[in-house]
């Protein structure tokens, strides 16, 4: 049994339709990242996983529960990170912990969580005094007090300082090992290749592209070269030369939609090197996450305008 | 319901009230301080030889109310702003143990109120004359029916307007609820809208029982409606988000 597991989960607020026809699947021991740019649906899908919302249609299951209507045999089983608030602000986090974990029957200690996420120093602090990182890191603690076996966390890094990032990092890697699912959104790029086992890329509600971080960078991957050199060089007769179209999709930025075989590198960089252009950087083949994050939802725009 | 997290919540809701300075002043400062000025100062036109013999049961009528409507309606309203209420939504805590926890919460702040604004009342020469029980009845059915008016708000308003709304609520009802100024001395008309309202029913009963008069029935009807229809209309209403 998967611990997640949606099908044509569509989810409507009126006439916007924030989730549109999205399929998810993730198991014990593994963490999958629901990467998209604001407003793509990635925090209406993890509510509606969570339960706070009912799908307009489709499957939800978290450990084979219905989270509406299971809400009670599914609470102790999962833990919940929201984007934000979710904390009496006169709480000092120690108490908020302590209190948290009376919800639970075998709750992780106070102190533990405290130690985990490195905040015994200012564990007697109300929580609306401590900086935004460390509002997040409460956040994390709380979620993990009833030991979850699936653990939501909706952009955990956002606000927290690159320290704190790579602590939540590796407390994500512990669940993981510990066999704990983890459904995580982010729109750090670089977040989602270093963590998720899988990525669903999501725009408009619903997953544009799917698969290991791996498999998404080499997808498409060695049809293309790109290039960085100075703005406005003559793509028409760069293109003839290496015998496949070239655009300038940034400033300073090129794409040669054409494969990228040694034969046209040469060729391109033989034709920088005749006029003396500067070549600022080059890439045949791999691409970064991002190019395929940018292409993919670039599309997507380019198509509905 | 498991009892280890609604003790737990109870205690946590009941600490927060405590510390919280401006829910100190309301629940105790002010009920006090009107108590005392106008048992000493004889300015309220409360047609009784010992003006504490009509205060003591309109500040205890007060105290109800400010626990019960104002202190838990803010509160909670700033807990749905803070997302509060939302996050403890994907807790195994569930709803009906939140809504014991803060019941419980404000029984205890109520029974404090009592410890302390009694023996003032006594010190200033207030002597009851029986009637405790329907006294007590008549306080439980009050903060039920308060505490469905303070839920309303703060599930319905932003936090803001709930504070706003709630203070200024309290204060109407503080004047209009034969609390401080007898219900006689208001015009005709003012005086039986009055008589529709929670707080001038709490006190009515509060007054005569604890006068050693039988309690009014119209008062006591009046009590008992607003218990079922301001918690059903706050359950029906209530958004956590």
């Amino acid at each position: 049994m998967a611990a997640i597991d949606v099908s044509g989960l569509v989810v409507r607020y009126g006439e916007v339709t924030a989730v549109d026809g999205l399929d998810l699947s993730a198991d014990a021991g593994s963490v999958l990242a629901l990467l998209g740019p604001n407003g793509a649906g990635k925090t209406t899908t993890v509510e509606t996983l969570e339960g706070y919302r009912r799908p307009t249609a489709g499957r939800v299951r978290v450990m084979g529960l219905d989270p509406v209507t299971d809400r009670r045999r599914l609470a102790p089983l999962i833990g919940v990170m929201l984007q934000r608030g979710g904390v009496y602000p006169t709480m000092s986090a120690r108490d908020a912990l302590g209190l948290f974990a009376a919800y639970y029957d075998d709750p992780v200690s106070p102190a533990q969580l405290l130690d985990l996420v490195d905040l015994a120093a200012v564990a007697r602090r109300p929580w609306r005094t401590l900086s935004g990182g460390e509002q997040q890191r409460v956040s994390l603690a709380l979620a993990l007090v009833g030991r979850p076996r699936v653990a939501f966390l909706d952009e955990p890094t956002a606000g927290m300082d690159p320290a704190a990032r790579q602590l939540l990092w590796s407390v994500v890697r512990r669940l993981r090992d510990d066999g704990v699912c983890v459904l995580m959104t982010t729109h750090y790029l670089e977040e989602a290749e270093r963590l998720a086992d899988r990525v669903v890329i999501i725009d408009g509600g619903r997953a544009v592209a799917e698969g290991t971080p791996a498999e998404l960078v080499s997808a498409g991957g060695g049809r293309e070269i790109r290039f960085g050199a100075p703005a406005g060089i003559d793509t028409a007769a760069l293109g003839a030369a290496v015998e496949a179209a070239v655009a300038e999709e940034r400033p300073g930025e090129y794409l040669v939609a054409g494969a990228a075989t040694p034969a046209r590198v040469a060729s391109l960089t033989a034709w920088l090197a005749e006029r003396q252009l500067p070549l600022a950087d080059l890439r045949a083949g791999r691409q970064t996450l991002e190019d395929v994050f940018l292409r993919l939802t670039g599309e997507r725009a380019e198509a509905g305008r | 319901m498991k009892p280890r997290p609604v003790i737990a919540q109870a205690r946590a809701e009941i600490l927060m009230t405590l510390r919280r300075g401006e829910s100190l002043l309301l629940a105790l400062g002010i009920p006090v301080l009107l108590l005392v000025f106008f048992s000493e100062v004889d300015v309220l036109p409360v047609g009784t030889r010992h003006p504490v013999t009509f205060l003591a049961p309109g500040v205890l009528a007060l105290a109800v109310m400010s626990t019960a409507m104002v202190g838990l309606g803010i509160a909670t309203g700033f807990e749905r702003s803070y997302g509060v209420l939302k996050r403890l939504g994907t807790t195994p805590l569930g709803r009906p143990a939140l809504l014991t926890a803060k019941t419980a919460a404000i029984l205890v702040v109520e029974v404090v109120q009592v410890a302390v604004l009694v023996p003032v009342a006594l010190a200033l020469g207030w002597d009851p004359s029986g009637g405790v029980l329907a006294a007590l009845g008549a306080v439980l059915v009050a903060t039920v029916a308060f505490a469905g008016l303070g839920l309303l708000m703060a599930g319905t308003l932003r936090a803001e307007v709930t504070l706003a709304a709630a203070n200024g609520l309290y204060l109407l009802l503080l004047l209009l609820g034969g609390m401080v100024v007898p219900l006689a001395k208001l015009p005709g008309g003012l005086r039986a809208l009055a008589r529709l309202l929670p707080a001038a029913a709490l006190s009515d009963v509060l007054h005569a029982s604890l006068g050693g008069d039988p309690t009014p029935a119209r008062a006591w009807a009046v009590l008992a409606a607003w218990a079922v229809v301001a918690p059903a209309l706050a359950a029906a209403a209530f958004r956590w988000e």
